[in-house]
């Protein structure tokens, strides 16, 4: 195929500064083994990863693309988002990106069912993300990826990087083994508030439980519109169990869950809950008001209505001051800073979307 | 609208695709089987450069657990999105007729016609020997 053109910088053309939420860099086994002990490194290659899901060397649903990626992303020889050279040509500078958070999936342990190797690969994974990425590129900030079914471990692993400020939030995955409010989380919890960050939750993840309430449905577009149930999920279990009434400085981001169905969530929470709030009495408010309080959502994958206003109305819903601009970069369903918000809103609901809610939130300088 | 060589026509294999810039603008050729098609590159989706997309086919069924694969080679889909794009008429599959991408008229013209004019200078020598692709842009 052949490539011509090469496109002007967008950046130029915007004055609106842009931090980008959900970041998705990309490291191998061999980028992590400098961070992990001879042990650990002589473990992978003799025994493996173990993940809870069946498809061990594989996705457990194919994805529409290679490494689910945009087709574009691929630098000379390496994976997406692989390198940062190419990332910052291709993304931070094309877009002008004032502070990006990354987000690494895998392989980062989470979730693997060896408790001692899923910490040791968040170590290692946390460890890359700073000498590979944020110290190398001043605009990106890494995340506290936590080996989360383990509390202990990743309390140690938080209080490892509390008042480093390469790193912005913990990072956990969305389909925890149970339901995310359970005490058996809270030290998490407590931890981010001790460090002072934030509790991001990427959606994805397994747990071994099948993803919906009725198995483990056939295709990958059911398992994206999954995540929405699995966070309704976790949100409704955090407010319920009383993490926010035990952690009031608590703040959580939803990461890529989408936030159309967020107001029916919290319309129907409060419905039950002015009937059976004697069942919950540790509560002190309506469901809604925690959920508007403590959790904050990333754009991507935006909802696309018809009628945009409808879409404006569920922003109003959520507060223009929890939306967090993400693109997922280098994802299939990358949102361009450019075009996907809807055109209409006013210039300050830009402003706080793009930038200023983040910059609050993770207190970029 | 004017006409514009754009490329010697083996330089656009059977299967490829060719980006090029008529006026600022980016245009993507594709020679599907020997037939040349253009359309805008920018996808009207989100904006993605389909040159850089898959060329693929159309699955299609007509109950579930019936497939069938057809018109391999005359759909591109975006590299981002994956929205589906029927080369032949810049329409996208599950909204043709909201979303759509510009299509130009394309011709393959000998270099002995060209010569004559009128058609855009271009960058390359035309020689009277070889065919081109043309885009009416």
């Amino acid at each position: 195929m052949n490539i011509e053109l090469k496109q002007p910088l967008r950046a130029a053309k915007s004055k609106l500064a842009i931090v980008d939420c959900d970041i998705h860099p990309r490291a191998t086994l061999e980028d992590l083994r400098p961070y992990l002990s001879n042990h650990w490194w002589h473990y992978i290659q003799t025994y493996g990863l173990r993940p809870r899901h069946g498809h061990v060397k594989g996705y457990p649903f194919p994805k529409p693309t290679p490494l689910a990626s945009r087709r574009d992303s691929w630098p000379p020889g390496g994976q997406p988002a692989s390198d940062l050279d190419f990332t910052r040509e291709q993304h931070l500078d094309f877009y002008g990106i004032e502070h990006g958070i990354l987000n690494p999936l895998a392989p980062s342990g989470q979730g693997d069912q060896n408790a001692d190797l899923s910490a040791a690969l968040a170590f290692a994974i946390n460890e890359w993300q700073t000498a590979d990425w944020v110290r190398r590129e001043p605009r990106l900030k890494a995340s506290v990826v936590v080996p989360y079914e383990d509390a202990e471990a990743s309390v140690k692993e938080i209080r490892r990087r509390a008042g480093d400020r390469d790193f912005a939030h913990v990072l956990l995955l969305s389909r925890t083994s149970e339901a995310l409010g359970r005490r058996r989380y809270w030290p998490i919890f407590e931890a981010a508030v001790e460090a002072g960050l934030p509790v991001g939750v990427h959606v994805f993840g397994y747990s071994g439980w099948a993803m919906t309430g009725t198995g483990w449905p056939s295709f990958y577009l059911e398992e994206g519109v999954e995540n929405a149930t699995t966070t309704q999920t976790l949100i409704a279990s955090m407010i319920m169990e009383g993490v926010f009434e035990r952690y009031r400085d608590l703040k959580v981001v939803l990461i890529e869950t989408g936030f159309g169905w967020l107001p029916a969530l919290g319309w129907r929470l409060d419905k039950h809950w002015e009937r059976m709030r004697d069942e919950v009495p540790h509560l002190k408010r309506p469901p809604s008001e925690y959920l508007r309080e403590h959790f904050w959502v990333s754009t991507q994958p935006m909802e696309e209505t018809d009628k945009p206003e409808q879409l404006i109305d569920v922003m109003k819903w959520i507060g223009f001051d929890r939306l967090l601009f993400a693109s997922d970069y280098p994802h299939w369903d990358f949102d361009d800073p450019f075009v996907s918000l809807p055109p209409s809103l006013s210039e300050a609901q830009r402003r706080a979307v793009y930038a200023d809610n983040a910059r609050a939130l993770y207190r970029l300088g | 609208m004017a006409r514009h060589v754009v490329a010697p026509v083996g330089d656009i294999p059977a299967g490829e695709c060719k980006l090029v810039s008529i006026a600022g603008r980016a245009i993507v050729v594709f020679n599907v089987g020997g037939e040349f098609f253009a359309l805008n590159n920018r996808c009207p989706h989100r904006g993605g450069s389909l040159a850089l997309g898959k060329l693929t086919g159309l699955v299609e069924s007509p109950q579930p657990g019936e497939y069938c694969y057809s018109r391999r080679g005359e759909i591109i889909r975006c590299p981002w999105h994956a929205w589906e794009f029927d080369i032949r008429t810049g329409r996208s599959w599950c909204d043709p007729q909201r979303l759509r991408a510009r299509q130009y008229a394309v011709s393959v013209e000998p270099g002995a016609k060209l010569v004559e004019g009128p058609y855009k200078a271009e960058t390359f020598p035309v020689s009277v020997e070889n065919d081109y692709v043309v885009v009416e842009a």
